[in-house]
Order: C-alpha cells, then structure tokens, then sequence
C-alpha cells in the first residue's frame, strides 16, 4: 500500500529512555530506516540504535582552524612585510615569533565558528516548521518524554501495519504526525 | 582532596559512606529538575530580592553612562592619568574583568573535558558571567584611547589612509585575543542554551515567549542525529576553548611583560597571570552562586559539593599566584639589576605599600583558612573569603601596574598616581552593568542547563533490554 500523502509518520511514546533504546533497536531489527529518535538530553545509545555512524563535523571544523591558521598568518605577512613596511625595533619585516599568537586566535576563531555553524547546517536547523510538531504530545520531548518516529517514505512503511507494529512495543501512546 | 577531583560517574554514588554531598539532590526526576528551573524564567513574578537587586544594578550601570558621556565630552583628563602613570584604573579594571571572566570557560570547557560531572549546574550560570565581565572589560580599553569613535582604526581593513595595524604590538595581539575570546564564549554559551531555549518554547504560557524562545531555540527538536552532531560540536568547542583561555590572559600578560618596564618585564608573568584569572574568576562565581542559590531555592542543584570543589580550586590557583608573588620578588634580586631589585623595595616600602601588603593578606594570609573542612562547609566564610579575594585581585593589578610605572629609570621621571572621582564611578558602574546583565540573565534564560542536569539523573541510566 502506497503511504497516504498527508501523513508523515506514526509516532510512539515511551516513559523512560531505555525503552526507546530497545523500541528504536525493535524497530531497525524489523527493518525499518526511515525513522529518528527524539529524546531530552543527548543518548549515545539511541544514535547507535538508529545505525548512525561518524559526523563529517570533526573534518569541517578541521578545515574551518586551518583556514584560519593560513589566513591569520597570511595577512600579518602581508601587512607586515608587503603592504605597510615599517621598521620595529629593527627587527625584521617578517618577524614571524611576534605574528605567532594572533595565528593562533585567528585558528581558534574560525575553528569555533566552523563547529557552531557545521552543527547547525549539518542539523538543517534554523528550521521553522517540522510535522512532529503537529502532535501535541510532542512538546513533552522537550521535558520527560521519549518519541520513536517511523516516517512515512520509509520502503517498508505501511500506515496499518507499521501502527501495529509500534503498539506491540507497549508505548504509552501512538499518535499518527500530519504532514 | 583527590576524592571529588576524579572522575566521578554516578553522582549519588558519592553520598554512600565517603561523606561527599551529591552533585544533585536525591529524588528528582526529568520533570521535576525541567520544571524547577523552568520556572524561575516562565513565572509571572520575580522575586522582591531580584526587583530591588535589579534596580540598584540598573542604577549604578547608569553611572557608568553618565561617567562615559562626560568623558567623551571632556577627555581623559578627568582621570587621575597623566605621565608617567598612563594606565590608571581604565586598565586595572580591564585586567580585573577579563580575568573574572576566566573561570566561565574553565568550568565549562575544561572541567567539561576532564568529565566532572559537578560543572553541570554551575557552568550555564559562569558561562553568562564570563560574558558579562568581558563586556565590562571591553569598555575600558576602549574608553582609554582618548578618542574611542577611532577604535575600529586597530581592525586591519583597508582604507584610505594606507595604514594597517602593527603586528608586532601585544595591543593589537590583545585585540584579537578579546575578542575571539568574546566570540567563543558566545558560541558556547548559545550553543549550551539551545535545547533549554526548545525546553522554554514548549514550556512557555504566553504567546510571545512562545515565539521568541521559538526562534532562539531554531526549530530543535531533540532529534538522535541532531544530538549526536551537537555533542561532537560541543566536545570541540570545548577542546578550542581550553587553550584559547589559557591564551588570553597570557596575551594580557605581554602587554606588561614585553615591554621594559621593571616590575613588568618578566617571563613568570603569563603563567602567574592564568592562575590569577581562574583565582579571581572562581572567587567571583563564590560571590554569585552563594547569594543566588539562597534566593531562588537551588540547594538542590547547586549543592555543598559545588561550593567545596570552588573553594579547592581556589585554594590552588591562590598557591600558584602566591608562588608567582615569590618568584616575582626573588627573581628581582636573583638579577642583581638595581632597577629589578628596586621594584621589590619599592612595592613593600615604597608609597604605595600599603596597597602592597593588603594585597598579600587578601589574597595570600586570608585565603589558606580554605585548609581547613570546617571553613569550605561554612558558606556565610567562603562568601566572605571570595569577597576577599576578590578585592585582593583588583589590588594585584593595581599594584602592577600603578608601582611599575610611577617609578621609571630616571627620578626626573617618577610621579605619583591617585584616582579621581571619575575613576570610581567607571569603576563601579562597570559592576552595576556587570550585575544588571545578570539579572537580566536570571530572569529570561534558565540558569542551570536542563538538558545536562537531565543526564546526570539516576532514571537518565539505560537498562539493556532482556
């Protein structure tokens, strides 16, 4: 059966983390891909549930410090010793000792803005509107509460049997998110 | 002391025998720490301490405006400032702010990063401090410059008058400091507020906190992925801030010590400068977290096991900057230069003593009773003692930079330095800006992470299913 367009998923509410983790391992083992956990505070064994494995983040903000580290480095440089020479000291133009620590702020700088802005790209956010909002039981997944969602454009999901399937894992709630 | 500065993984396991208090009180549960703290930003009413503390704070940051607007109208002559003492107050309370707000990112990047799980209901709150204090010391480096509408000028853009700033100045080295610094806490701090702002959205009765928290909050939604890549920002972030702490009050060091000047030019200063700044930045979250846990009922969260490890770390950071005044002293006669070995009698029996020696007994004689079980329990002392500290380290910067420069190499060039008026109402309106912050800070945003006080619950535990 083809999903109805209208729906976006079928969610399940659980009291305590543990039983999402077993619900969201259930719900992989049956078979399901399209689906995302949501709980109040960070659970690593939910993301492993779920089959995630590493974020592209660590590599971004290792390009966001080295662009940087070259850029801080290249523009002491180059005022230093190109565009605006002066004689400090008598030391010499390219005095690199003296252009050492703001190098390093600047890599720091970039390497933090990276992670911040990374995370959130990576994460889609700012996003105003997503369906799992539309229930709204769902603000409670801000407080106590833990949601396994299966998603509608997941191959395997049928509205019925999918909905059978999640009340078999005893939540405390099933509620069906409109798109 | 070891005991609580190991790891400890299961804070109520520390209640059982060894007689360490809990990092959080026994019994609660996700709602009841969610809605506890919640609800100091969503009721209707703020407490009558928060209204009247709000509004002397409200009024001394008024000072500060006024005392700023006069001297944009006059100059910096209505300072004590003159040659040779050129710095004054303006950079004595520059030094005293950024190092208060050090103890923000110590708590939350490297304690983070040595998992003491105790950081968890102080770091939001110290976090916020930092920022305050470093907007603080904004203000006056910049008020000092004599004309502060050309402060962009130390920003390398290109212009028409063909000049760029000289790189190999630690001034210009302080300006990227500061201000990376500034960025970075913001980052982390709003990082940190995130899923807490989500909490408030969801949370909130009014339409409008609603849509504003809505918005701050960005749309999180507390989904698996999401966390994931938003611990591993965290984690980073952390891992960036760590020496990018340590680094800035080392590039505050070398203002003084690359210069020649005796009594500043020396190599013990940027260790002895980080230490004094988690010092005096620990003594300043004493003096918040001590008042504020009182009024709002936060015994629960912010606990004796909280302010104890404060005090140690206190305790150590004063050691080292008393090794630092010791070493200070030695190295000055070790040299057998005449003008090194002048500074240290000049500091113990010169004019200026008197600041000399109350410095040593604030923040050296006073602060060792923290030796002692029955003072870090007491928390009417350890108020006082921050309190101490504090003012030790104000008078640690006035000593350095006030006795460094009023006697130079030449007599023909000594000089005495005395604030004015104007001096002290900046100085204090600096404090009442810092608090008004504060305040604000206590009435709109949680003051304890929610989302990292859900995780160290005991019910945060996942069971394996049979």
């Amino acid at each position: 059966m083809t999903p109805r367009l209208h729906i976006y998923g079928v969610m399940a509410e659980f009291d305590d983390p543990s039983s999402l983790v077993a619900a969201t391992n259930r719900a992989r083992e049956e078979g399901y891909r399209r689906m995302d956990a949501y709980s109040p505070y960070p659970i690593e064994e939910l993301h492993d549930a779920l089959g995630e494995h590493h974020s592209r983040l660590p590599l971004v903000v290792l390009i966001g410090g080295f662009i940087g580290c070259i850029g801080g480095y290249a523009l002491q440089y180059w005022v230093s010793a190109i565009a605006y020479p002066i004689n400090v000291g008598g030391k010499p133009l390219h005095s690199w000792p003296a252009f050492i620590p703001v190098t390093f702020e600047c890599t720091i700088l970039a390497a933090a803005l990276s992670a911040v802005l990374g995370m959130l790209a990576l994460n889609g956010l700012p996003m105003p509107y997503h369906p799992v909002f539309n229930v709204p039981r769902f603000a409670l997944a801000s407080r106590n509460r833990f949601f396994l969602v299966i998603e509608a454009r997941d191959a395997k999901f049928d509205f019925d049997k999918t909905r059978q399937f999640l009340e078999s894992l005893k939540p405390r709630e099933v509620s069906t998110v409109e798109d | 002391m070891t005991d609580s500065l190991l790891p400890v993984e299961d804070p109520n396991r520390a209640v059982v025998g060894s007689g360490v208090p809990p990092v959080i009180a026994p019994g609660h549960t996700f709602s009841s720490v969610t809605d506890k703290i919640s609800s100091i930003v969503l009721t209707r009413n703020a407490p009558l301490g928060w209204w009247l503390g709000f509004l002397l704070a409200f009024m001394l940051a008024n000072v500060l405006l006024l005392s700023v607007t006069y001297l944009l109208v006059k100059g910096v002559g209505i300072w004590g400032i003159n040659i040779p003492i050129g710095w004054g107050f303006a950079i004595v309370n520059f030094v005293w702010w950024i190092g208060i707000g050090h103890a923000g990112t110590l708590i939350s990047a490297i304690l983070l990063l040595l998992k003491q799980t105790w950081r968890t209901s102080i770091n939001r709150f110290a976090e916020a401090m930092t920022l305050f204090a470093v907007a603080c010391a904004g203000v006056f480096p910049l008020i000092h410059m004599g004309r502060p509408w050309l402060a962009y000028w130390m920003v390398p853009y290109p212009n028409t008058m063909g000049v760029w700033p000289q790189f190999r100045s630690p001034l210009v080295w302080d300006v990227f400091a500061v201000s990376t610094y500034a960025t970075v806490s913001l980052l982390f701090w709003y990082v940190g507020l995130i899923p807490d702002l989500a909490t408030l959205r969801d949370r909130s009765p009014s339409h409008a906190g609603r849509i504003v928290y809505g918005m701050l909050a960005m749309g999180w939604r507390g989904s698996a992925r999401h966390w994931h890549r938003y611990d591993t920002a965290y984690l980073l972030l952390a891992g960036l801030a760590t020496p990018l702490v340590v680094s800035v009050h080392t590039v505050v060091s070398f203002d003084f010590a690359i210069a020649i000047v005796p009594g500043w030019h020396t190599t013990i200063f940027p260790p002895y400068f980080v230490a004094g700044a988690i010092y005096s930045g620990f003594a300043m979250v004493l003096t918040l977290a001590i008042p504020i846990r009182a009024v709002y009922g936060l015994e629960d969260f912010i606990t004796m096991r909280h302010l104890q490890n404060m005090a140690k770390v206190m305790l150590v950071t004063g050691l080292i900057v008393a090794y630092g005044y010791l070493v200070e002293a030695f190295i000055g006669w070790y040299s057998g230069d005449t003008f090194e070995r002048f500074v240290s009698l000049n500091r113990t029996t010169g004019p200026y003593a008197f600041f000399y020696w109350a410095l040593i007994v604030c923040n050296i004689a006073i602060p060792q009773a923290l030796w002692f079980t029955r003072v870090r329990t007491s928390v009417p002392v350890l108020f006082v003692i921050a309190l101490i500290i504090n003012i030790g380290m104000w008078l640690e910067r006035f000593i350095i930079v006030v006795t460094s420069l009023h006697r130079d190499f030449l007599t023909s060039s000594w000089g005495m330095y005395s604030p004015t008026f104007w001096d002290w109402s900046t100085f204090v309106g600096s404090i009442g800006l810092f608090l008004a912050l504060l305040f604000l800070f206590l009435r709109f945003l949680p003051m304890i992470s929610i989302a990292e006080m859900r995780a160290i619950l005991p019910e945060a535990k996942i069971e394996e299913a049979s």
